[in-house]
């Protein structure tokens, strides 16, 4: 993808005009067809990692037949380095709701879910509130779409979304087998269009402006703006919404500390790029539907000279041996090994070779664990080992 | 009637009775018993109408779901990178130092539980902790020693 | 009609019906995927990634078990990914397991050892992570030993107990590295509601679980010169035994099975057909009394419908799920029970033994049986009325260990005084048998003809349905039982345990008005028992089943009451039916436990 310009803020999340009832109001008097065609030709992408196009997720479930159809809004944020999704819920919850009950109206739900996690308890009197003001509303306006919080309980897979219903469903968060996909199979097995909080946030504005202005900013597959978390060493840790496609240079130009030596892209899940990448790599998506995007669940993590990869690589596995739900080979004992075996050759225990090997097993996570968690690991993994050998092994 | 009887029944009677009502029901008993014993879960499983492996097997995927007794205040450090590199281990040097427990373990008078976390979304404003539901951020040794004084504090002022 | 789709298997065109998994569909181009946690009894998991194949135009290797085919679908499922992520695969599993082979109960029949043979997986880098973990082996239930060390976690053993047996005695706890396969609060299987039926370890692909053996101690008994050895075999055994020794399934090999007995050492080799018969006897008897207690007596003390008790797996079920209802169950013991009473008083007496000296073995299809020999109530001869009971598995590996070559062995007819039967005794192996063989003598006792189906096969109760219903009409009914004139008795059949579930629940509904049930842990009756050689799916019972009604016709007496050896017994022991002598050998009573 071409990288083009320096960084480009945003400011579309975090405004708040107080007209979601306007917003919500016009946009039901909108026939679904409509809606699903803003959306996909504003190109939105989900923002919780995956990027899958939200327009054509709503157009599936749409098209799905039942009689009983889910709105969930994803809140469970647990990416390492991820903060967004509850800044978004405590500040500018309407527009979440309000885009749930869209999506409700142009899928034919009357049921919306949102699945918030454990650690996030303390939100709940606040969104709580919101919720009975926004039941108000849909009483008084006879629109029939109710929301209710489902609190999760400590579980980083149930960010996955097979695994999120299952947890809905009160069973252990272990992902499904996909085919059936969620949009007609999802929560209960029923069509649902599940969704990040985010990526919800971002069809209110353009339900509220229109497609083109949000496809306005950004670039080619990556259109529009991104919330981003930065965290780490920088001068400037927080939330920061800006149009993607930028470069990693200028990123690190304005958020770095004069010193940064790499950043993790999308979280334990996502990318570390060292300092002499920064000018090739651009945050966004690639090109294609079903390949890997370059997991931008917003997550930069800054880390410079005096931290040791080592350590960020071991932290990240210590992370997924605990979290993986544990039930495919290739993930619950890959981490393991993973986590062991760089442990062993730091520890001399194994000859630095051994880490060919690991990086073969990454390979096959890569390619058959069932769930995106497994899949992932290979992401820090790789681009750790391959760019920060040395002190791999030193 | 015993009282974990009595809030199962009470938790049932709100959420309903379905398999899809479990999670609610646990998570309301450890709001408040703080932890799962063997008798709440069998209780819950005749509630329910499940069978008790089930309910185990459920309720330890949660890493909140705690089965084992836990005190009256459970601590939970965020172990996860960032919250690392800001001096998350300074923070629990002093908490066990103040506390005289390790991670994992309660304190005998039954009030602090220590346990470490992963990633609690407060990555800009680290190191970062949970006392029970409540946040705790931009936390240094004296801020939590403050923190786990004022406790101690409304421990006995509860008590008394 | 199902729709066809085309797809392309390594290059072979293939036709199948919409909806066929990618596994399936492999068979008609004659490739066999290898899984670990896929089984044919059970729902699709998943979970262990063995089966993944590369599908054209998607970057990520599909689970082939879970993936259905599509139209037009090119699936390759040895192409070099594939090789090497199966191998991985493989290689992880075996860095998880303890593969320490040579000591396994499993060497030379487990699966996971098959395909690391298979994939020649010669070079093993991985870190061993069993020395990591504190695995301590559950031994503490008389019939299952489970080695978490050896576990895959494929689920199998989970989806078991939950699908085909609803128990739930065991379930997936705790996630990541910890995730392990386990029991309520990770307590000994034997303190849980499991009920020993052994359908856990019949689907388990290693030695994680596998049955108390006691082989050693028959071996020790045999060769024990001051003791007198008796061996009973139930009636699945001898359809089934064959698969461990080199037949097909369906191979019946009676004379065989009791051949090498006799060569292995016995000093006396007899049946549990023979106490089968009895069982229906006794059983039978029973039936009937209770049927005159309730139409005509009006006894609120006796409860209708009558549910058989031969399967003690079904017996440790009941007490644990429906302690309420234990009256429904016969009193009558089954007949391995039987036998065991009746070898140390009526046989010990006729050979003039000192029952002392006598160690009672069984041969059974079933694990539960060892828990039902070593119940407290089991010693109405004085004795323990069975020592030792060895599975269907455990028989094959003492036949092995002495070095006979079972198929060209001469075929041996049974002992005498305990050794004959009837074609109602054998049909007790398959789920149904036990009703047909009851209704055959009790329609006859009633009213003096035999049952009125061709050829005495009462096909309703056969078959392979969980839960199957038969009513017979009594008609003209002897004058003895004149009480009995126009009434049809209902009877049901459930096989599997989450189909007794279903009767029990209709019983404590009210819903039905059934007068006799039979029930059987095992899917397929005790031919597809706990104990039985392993695979066990759907095709291998049935042929199974086939053999053991070919058994059944191919006996000179096919009614329990014509077993002139049972004849005799009335005759010089028990005098009657229901008589003390059966009270105080024959029959038993049962324990509530806890549901949890």
């Amino acid at each position: 993808m071409t990288v083009n310009y320096q960084l480009k803020r945003a400011d579309f999340i975090f405004k708040n005009e107080n007209d979601w009832e306007d917003v919500l109001g016009k946009s039901i008097g909108r026939t679904p067809q409509e809606l699903i065609n803003e959306l996909i030709s504003s190109e939105l992408k989900g923002r919780g990692g995956a990027g899958f196009p939200t327009g054509l997720k709503w157009k599936l479930s749409a098209e799905a037949e039942s009689d009983v159809k889910y709105v969930i809004c994803n809140a469970d944020e647990g990416e390492p380095g991820t903060f967004k999704d509850r800044e978004i819920l405590s500040r500018v919850p309407f527009k979440v709701l309000t885009a749930m009950a869209v999506c409700g109206h142009v899928i034919g739900a009357k049921e919306g879910y949102i699945y918030l996690r454990g650690e996030y308890f303390f939100l709940q009197p606040e969104l709580n509130k919101a919720i009975d003001e926004f039941e108000y509303y849909c009483k008084e306006t006879n629109l029939d779409f109710k929301i209710k919080i489902f609190m999760g309980s400590g579980a980083y897979i149930c960010g996955e979304e097979t695994a999120l219903f299952e947890s809905m469903e009160g069973k252990r968060g272990e992902p499904r087998n996909k085919p059936p996909f969620p949009t007609n199979y999802g929560y209960m097995g029923k069509p649902t269009v599940i969704n990040n909080v985010e990526t919800l946030a971002h069809t209110f504005t353009i339900f509220k402006y229109g497609a083109k202005r949000f496809y306005d900013l950004g670039v080619q597959y990556s259109r529009g703006s991104k919330l981003f978390s930065v965290s780490g060493d920088t001068p400037k840790p927080g939330i920061y919404e800006l149009e993607l496609g930028m470069s990693l240079a200028d990123f690190v130009e304005e958020f770095g500390d004069g010193d940064t030596k790499a950043v993790q892209v999308g979280g334990a899940s996502g990318f570390l790029v060292p300092r002499k990448r920064f000018a090739e790599t651009a945050i966004g998506f690639q090109g294609k539907l079903t390949g890997i995007s370059l997991p931008t669940g917003g997550s930069m993590m800054l880390f410079n000279s005096s931290r040791s990869m080592f350590n960020v690589l071991d932290n990240y596995l210590e992370f997924f041996r605990e979290e993986s739900c544990g039930q495919c080979t290739p993930c619950r004992v890959g981490c393991q090994q993973l986590l062991m075996g760089i442990k062993a050759v730091k520890r001399g225990e194994k000859n630095a070779r051994y880490l060919d090997k690991l990086l073969t097993l990454t390979e096959t996570m890569k390619l058959t664990a069932k769930c995106g968690l497994g899949q992932s690991v290979a992401n820090s993994f790789s681009s750790i080992v391959e760019n920060f050998r040395e002190e791999m092994i030193y | 009637m015993n009282p974990v009887s009595e809030l199962i029944k009470n938790l049932a009677d709100q959420h309903g009775r379905n398999r899809h009502n479990l999670l609610p029901i646990l998570q309301g008993v450890v709001e408040q018993e703080k932890y799962l014993s063997e008798f709440s879960m069998i209780e819950i499983a005749r509630e329910l109408d499940l069978p008790a492996s089930e309910v185990y097997g459920t309720a330890t995927f949660y890493s909140f779901l705690e089965h084992k007794k836990m005190g009256k205040y459970i601590i939970r450090i965020c172990k996860t990178i960032t919250c690392s590199m800001k001096g998350k281990n300074q923070i629990l040097l002093a908490i066990e130092d103040m506390l005289k427990i390790n991670v994992g373990e309660t304190t005998p008078d039954g009030n602090f539980s220590l346990l470490q976390t992963n990633c609690l979304g407060f990555c800009h404003k680290a190191p970062a902790m949970l006392i029970n539901n409540d946040v705790y951020t931009e936390l240094t040794p004296e801020k939590v020693r403050e923190i786990l004084s004022s406790y101690l504090k409304k421990q006995k002022e509860g008590i008394a | 009609m199902t729709k066809k789709i085309k797809i392309n298997i390594n290059g072979i065109p293939v036709e199948v019906d919409t909806g066929t998994t990618i596994l399936n569909a492999a068979r008609q181009a004659g490739v066999i995927i290898p899984s670990l946690c896929y089984h044919k009894d059970l729902c699709i998991a998943g979970n262990c990634r063995v089966c993944v194949v590369e599908i054209s135009g998607q970057k990520r290797l599909a689970a082939a078990c879970a993936t259905p085919c599509e139209e037009e679908m090119e699936i390759h499922t040895n192409s070099l990914n594939v090789l090497h992520a199966r191998k991985q695969i493989i290689e992880l599993l075996l860095s998880e397991h303890n593969a320490d082979c040579t000591s396994c109960f499993k060497n030379g029949s487990c699966e996971l050892q098959k395909l690391a043979s298979d994939y020649k997986i010669l070079k093993q880098d991985f870190i061993r992570l069993v020395p990591f973990r504190n695995y301590t082996i559950d031994k503490y239930s008389p019939s299952i030993i489970k080695d978490d060390s050896k576990c895959i976690r494929c689920q199998r053993c989970v989806r078991t107990c939950a699908e085909l047996q609803g128990i739930n005695a065991l379930t997936v706890a705790h996630k990541g590295d910890h995730m392990k396969i386990t029991t309520f609060f990770e307590k000994p299987i034997n303190d849980v509601v499991c009920s020993t039926c052994g359908q856990c370890i019949n689907h388990c692909p290693t030695g994680a679980l596998v049955e108390k053996n006691y082989i050693e101690k028959v071996w020790d008994a045999i060769a024990d010169k001051t003791k007198h050895v008796v061996v009973q075999t139930a009636p699945a055994v001898r359809i089934g035994l064959g698969e461990e020794l080199g037949f097909d399934p369906g191979a019946r090999v009676t004379g065989k099975m009791v051949a090498a007995l006799k060569r292995l050492g016995f000093d006396a080799v007899m049946d549990t057909d023979f106490t089968a018969d009895l069982t229906i006897m006794e059983e039978g008897t029973e039936l009937l009394s209770r049927l005159k207690s309730v139409l005509v007596d009006h006894n609120p003390d006796i409860k209708l419908p009558m549910a058989t008790s031969c399967s003690p797996g079904w017996i440790k079920y009941i007490e644990h799920i429906f302690p309420d209802f234990l009256d429904h169950l016969s009193t009558c013991k089954s007949p391995q029970q039987m036998f065991g009473a009746l070898a140390k008083t009526y046989y010990a007496k006729a050979r003039n033994l000192d029952p002392d000296k006598i160690v009672s073995v069984s041969i059974m299809p079933c694990t539960a049986k060892k828990f039902e020999a070593a119940r407290p109530e089991m010693h109405a001869s004085g004795y323990r009325d069975v020592d030792y009971v060895l599975t269907t598995r455990e028989l094959a590996i003492m036949i092995k260990q002495a070095g006979l070559d079972f198929m060209t062995l001469e075929e041996m007819h049974f002992d005498r005084l305990m050794g004959e039967s009837t074609g109602a005794a054998v049909i007790f192996g398959a789920t149904g048998g036990v009703m047909e063989a009851a209704l055959r003598t009790v329609y006859e006792l009633v009213t003096g003809r035999e049952v009125p189906f061709e050829n005495l096969d009462i096909t309703p109760v056969r078959g392979m349905d969980g839960v199957r219903e038969a009513s017979v009409k009594i008609e003209n009914p002897l004058k003895a039982w004149a009480f009995l004139d126009g009434v049809e008795l209902k009877c049901a059949v459930a096989h599997g345990l989450v189909n007794a579930k279903k009767v029990m629940d209709s019983i404590k509904s009210g819903e039905s008005n059934y007068h006799f049930v039979e029930i059987m842990a095992c899917p397929g009756g005790c031919l597809g028992g706990g104990g039985q050689p392993i695979p066990t799916n759907p095709e291998i019972r049935q042929k199974r089943a086939e053999a053991i009604y070919a058994e059944d016709r191919g006996m000179p007496f096919r009614k329990s009451h014509q077993n002139p050896e049972i004849i005799k017994i009335y005759k010089d022991f028990l005098i009657k039916p229901l008589g003390e002598k059966s009270h105080q050998l024959l029959h038993t009573h049962y324990t509530a436990r806890e549901r949890f």
